[in-house]
């Protein structure tokens, strides 16, 4: 097979296996809303990669963005308009923006430095959250709200009482936003992004201007994550704190980690393995934090490339 | 040679794989834990049992369970053993709506008990609702649950912090003095806490000379104590709960406040009291129940039960809270014959809790109008050490019934919208 | 309202003091071995529990001790197994290994002791006030301060004078040209890790005496700790210490003022700090790009 359709029927199996997920789940102990769960935060986890696996660089308070996306959605929701696409839109504008505004001054910094002030930015929109509750309803949450029937002009689709419904809402949202990061990672853009990936310096011995490139890999991450975040108030008919908080942020990283971090799709397997390992290891002892923590400590030391990355390896020897 | 990055090409194999795998993690689970009688009731409890509710969480289980074991020795439900599915909220209520889906789309539970965590229990309580499930709050406080957010097909166990606020209010009042201060914690239920004290301190005449909000998870408390202590007031209310009530107590012992001004506050829990040195043991204070009720039929049995269920310790509040639970469940479900979530909910208004089970001398009912259990407040004092037992650590001046605490149904904003 | 806050200042430095400890001992590991250790409040929650398990056979002053000597000895085996093979390797890594591990000391503490609050007692002479006026200084927290000033006295005496604390200065400069001028690179890391690692141990006795033991405490003292390293400048102690004390004050100062942003002025002072200066207080430039 040549690479070109190799690639495409690789596409074809994922989509397939993802379109076909509310038939085969419950086959196998699953259901349908732990398939939209994994589906929103697997894209959270692509959002981080996007930036960490393919431009290099290390965020760990990107829960904010993810945060933001789902109060932004929330409060649209249930102060503004009852509309599921403007609250969508609300969301990831609210993550979007300020994490452009944000990444700007933090942009001179890498490494340790980088990761410590994305997890304080992180942390201050945790205690607006928390502490503004009038707004956002402090620790009890931002409720109500509700996702709204959707309205596509021949058809009313009511993806509140449907778990089915909003599961396929999800993947469609989940195809568009995928599709779009998978085009700028294969413009010239992202090409730029994976030459600073590889050797900063030499990038910008070429003329490249690193910081704005790398200003423009974060703010388009933050706008990734934001909307998954307002999937996520989707889900839950929820927003609080905890999203913003930053190991939530450390979930995200862990699964990109192991999934494989320099690959498109490895976040998304990443986090097919972490929630349903996360699902079921909580079910059976009350004890599973241990194994949890277990299990990151053992994929760094034994997985560092992730899934996706030991057998793409193999495959390739 | 580098490998293009953008897409990743992956083998077939690859995929095939990494389905098989997911796959295998899931289709193991039901057989690992279907050790199941295919004819069981099935019930789900839902409660953080990591975090920094996991000890008040465990005692909670430890109620349920109990209430399963003897549930099932008496014939069960309908004839049908119990059988409990416990999921951990963790804390994080993305993790807790999760939970309630996986219990009831997949298992198919007939009654949910849970959360412990105010937020978490809100919104669980729309996915039961969504599905018409039965749903006991066994341990979260918000007002909302039984006021603006009620359900028809929720009811709770503990108190209100309207309640707890009225239940203590005017001793303190008359024996302390008018001029109170406030620690409160800086969250919503804290809030509705102070709000409801305060409303009791101005029908009665009195004054707040300040109201300290504290964040979450604070530590230090000794900036809000100092200026406290320079407005000197009659009365100290301290309303943080957990790990920040003990240091709160703590650092008061310390600074000698409590020789100066009179220490109180509304809720206390024993699981709080065990985990301070026994000089910040001071000040009044409400239980929401308490183990120790001499001559009132039942709870010395039950006390013992617990204990050999326990390693030996007593049921605190919360053990109370999970048995009555799934008590109250098994009682209505019995009496009505049926597993319809409607029907119980119905029956379940002004339904009223026999003696060994609502283990306290007052009247003990769910009220019809808001679905909130009329239980009574303990009232009394903390104790530096326990007299008789090292666990008594609370002494009970009186025993408040709950609909003289609580406010008319009319007042708490709760609208039930009953299925058609 | 001055007295207020010449209180709250003083009481500020308190704190600050204490948040200091454990800043010191995670800014010589970051120092040294570029690892953000993640899993240091939970070695502090390790301190604590062994020092209350210990303290019915030593009493109080045997715990304090013993305690951070086999909390020390625990992190060093810690380093020795796992943190060790994540030197060189993307600071990412490092990250992800101690969150897990703060994961796993969380639980297991929860396995181990329980998940109720512990008390931890400190012997009665030191649990009285200083006086009516300065109530809020008690013996306790004195003797905590000056715990630390012993701590970062000898700290600094191990830096300056001794030929390990020299070559943990240098390395910490260029640990590859160390290397090559014959010294045990392997070695020197796990010595100073194990020597964060005591201060935490300490931290955690300190915090178990003052605010009593709980599986989930590490996380809380964990987040001013790296506040502190990043508004002192990264690489400097000095910047630490003077981190540590400034938080203390400033969330102090913000509790008089504006009571529910005093935990928050911490996370703002650190935004505000890397806007206008990045390197900290006293950092120096490029220490950690």
């Amino acid at each position: 097979m040549s690479e070109v359709n190799r690639r495409l029927a690789m596409l074809a199996a994922i989509w397939a296996v993802l379109i076909l997920a509310p038939l085969w789940m419950p086959l196998v102990g699953g259901y349908t809303a732990l398939g939209t769960r994994v589906l929103v935060l697997g894209l959270g986890a692509m959002s981080v990669n996007f930036l960490l696996g393919f431009t290099g660089v290390l965020s760990f308070g990107h829960a904010a963005w993810f945060g933001l996306g789902a109060y932004g959605c929330g409060l649209l929701l249930k102060f503004v308009a009852l509309s599921t696409p403007l609250g969508l839109l609300a969301g990831t504008l609210l993550g979007g923006i300020l994490g452009g505004l944000l990444g700007a001054l933090i942009v001179r910094r890498r490494g340790v430095y980088f990761a410590m002030v994305t997890i304080a930015f992180g942390q201050v929109f945790y205690y607006i959250a928390f502490q503004w509750s009038s707004l956002t309803g402090g620790d009890d949450g931002l409720r109500p709200f509700y996702r709204q029937p959707l309205h596509l002009g021949v058809a009313t689709v009511d993806i509140l009482h449907g778990s089915t419904a909003f599961y396929y809402f999800v993947l469609v949202s989940f195809a568009l936003a995928t599709a779009l990061m998978g085009f700028i990672l294969r413009s010239p853009f992202g090409r730029t992004m994976l030459a600073i990936r590889e050797n900063e310096r030499r990038a910008r011995f070429l003329g490249i201007p690193v910081e704005m490139h790398i200003w423009i890999a974060f703010t388009l991450s933050c706008f990734f994550m934001a909307f998954a975040g307002s999937l996520y108030a989707l889900l839950n008919n929820f927003a609080d704190p905890r999203g913003l908080h930053y190991s939530q942020s450390g979930d995200f990283v862990m699964m990109a980690v192991l999934g494989g971090m320099r690959t498109f799709w490895g976040p998304l397997l990443g986090a097919v393995v972490f929630v349903m390992l996360q699902d079921y290891i909580s079910s059976i002892t009350i004890n599973w934090q241990i194994f949890i923590g277990l299990f990151y400590v053992a994929c760094v030391l034994f997985f560092p490339r992730g899934v996706l990355g030991i057998l793409r390896r193999k495959a390739t020897t | 040679m580098k490998r293009p990055y953008h897409a990743a090409p992956l083998s077939r194999r690859t995929i095939l794989k990494a389905a098989a795998a997911a796959g295998v993690a899931q289709f193991a689970a039901p057989f690992v834990i279907t050790a199941r009688a295919a004819d069981a009731v099935k019930v789900g409890m839902i409660d953080p049992f990591t975090g920094v509710y996991a000890a008040v969480a465990q005692n909670e289980l430890i109620g349920v369970k109990f209430a399963a074991e003897q549930i099932n020795a008496q014939g069960g439900v309908l004839g049908r053993q119990i059988e409990l599915l416990v999921e951990d909220s963790a804390n994080d209520v993305g993790t807790g709506v999760e939970k309630a889906r996986k219990l009831i789309e997949r298992d198919g539970i007939q009654f949910l008990i849970g959360d412990v965590n105010s937020a978490i229990a809100l919104a669980i309580a729309q996915v039961s609702n969504e599905k018409k499930v039965l749903h006991i709050v066994s341990g979260g406080h918000t007002d909302g649950i039984t006021g603006k957010d009620c359900h028809w097909n929720v009811y709770r166990v503990c108190n209100t912090t309207k309640m707890e606020a009225n239940s203590v209010a005017e001793l303190l009042f008359n024996k302390y003095g008018k001029k109170w201060h406030f620690i409160t914690p800086d969250y919503a239920f804290g809030h509705t806490l102070q709000e409801a004290a305060l409303a009791d301190l101005k029908k009665f005449g009195g004054t707040m000379t300040g109201n300290e909000l504290t964040p979450l998870g604070t530590s230090d408390f000794s900036a809000y104590l100092i200026k406290a202590r320079a407005a000197n007031p009659d009365v100290l209310l301290v309303l943080p709960q957990g790990s920040d009530m003990v240091n709160c107590l703590k650092q008061i012992a310390q600074f000698g406040i409590e020789k100066q001004i009179h220490v109180a506050g509304l809720q206390q829990e024993l699981e709080s009291l065990k985990a301070m040195p026994p000089e910040a043991r001071v000040g009044i204070w409400m239980f929401e129940w308490y183990w120790k009720q001499p001559g009132v039929p039942g709870v010395d049995k039950f006390v013992a039960d617990i204990r050999t269920r326990s390693a030996g310790k007593v049921p605190t509040a919360r053990t109370w809270f999970g048995y009555t639970s799934l008590m109250s469940f098994a009682l209505v479900a019995n009496r009505e014959k049926t597993l319809d979530g409607v029907k119980l909910a119905k029956a379940l208004g002004d339904f009223e809790l026999p003696a060994d089970v609502k283990l306290q001398p007052n009247k003990c009912y769910y009220r019809k109008g808001d679905h909130q259990l009329m239980t009574s407040a303990f009232v009394g004092q903390a104790l530096k050490e326990g007299k008789s037992d090292p666990e008594d650590l609370f002494q009970v001046d009186s025993i408040v019934a709950g609909d003289k605490t609580s406010p008319p149904e009319s007042e708490t904003g709760c609208t039930l919208q009953w299925p058609a | 309202m001055t007295q207020l806050i010449l209180f709250n200042v003083t009481n500020g430095l308190i704190v600050g003091a204490f948040y200091v400890l454990m800043a010191i001992g995670l800014s010589l590991i970051l120092n040294l071995s570029n690892v953000i250790n993640f899993a240091h409040g939970g070695f502090l929650v390790i301190g604590g529990y062994v020092a209350y398990t210990l303290e019915p056979y030593l009493g109080f002053w045997g715990a304090l001790i013993a305690s951070p000597f086999l909390t020390a000895i625990i992190g060093f085996a810690v380093e020795r197994l796992l943190i060790s093979r994540v030197y060189g390797r993307d600071p990412l890594y490092g990250l992800l290994l101690t969150f897990g591990l703060a994961f796993v000391f969380e639980d297991g503490t929860r396995i181990i002791w329980g998940a109720q609050g512990k008390p931890f007692t400190i012997p009665a002479f030191l649990s009285q006030s200083l006086s009516d006026k300065f109530f809020f200084i008690t013996g306790y927290r004195l003797f905590m301060v000056a715990m630390v000033a012993v701590m970062i006295a000898l700290l600094f005496l191990l830096l300056r004078f001794t030929r390990a604390g020299m070559r943990i200065r240098a390395g910490t400069l260029d640990l590859e040209t160390v290397a090559v001028l014959g010294v045990n690179a392997r070695a020197l890391r796990s010595l100073n890790f194990a020597v964060g690692i005591f201060l935490a141990g300490l931290s955690g006795v300190l915090a178990g005496g003052q605010l009593g033991l709980e599986p989930t405490m590490g996380a809380g003292l964990l987040m001013p700790s790296f506040i502190a390293i990043i508004v002192g400048g990264v690489g400097s102690l000095v910047g630490t210490l003077v981190g540590g004390l400034l938080i203390g004050v400033a969330s102090g100062l913000t509790a008089v003022m504006l009571p529910p942003a005093s935990e928050a002025i911490m996370y703002v002072l650190m935004a505000v700090v890397l806007l206008v200066r990045p390197r900290g207080l006293f950092g120096e430039e490029g220490m950690l790009t």
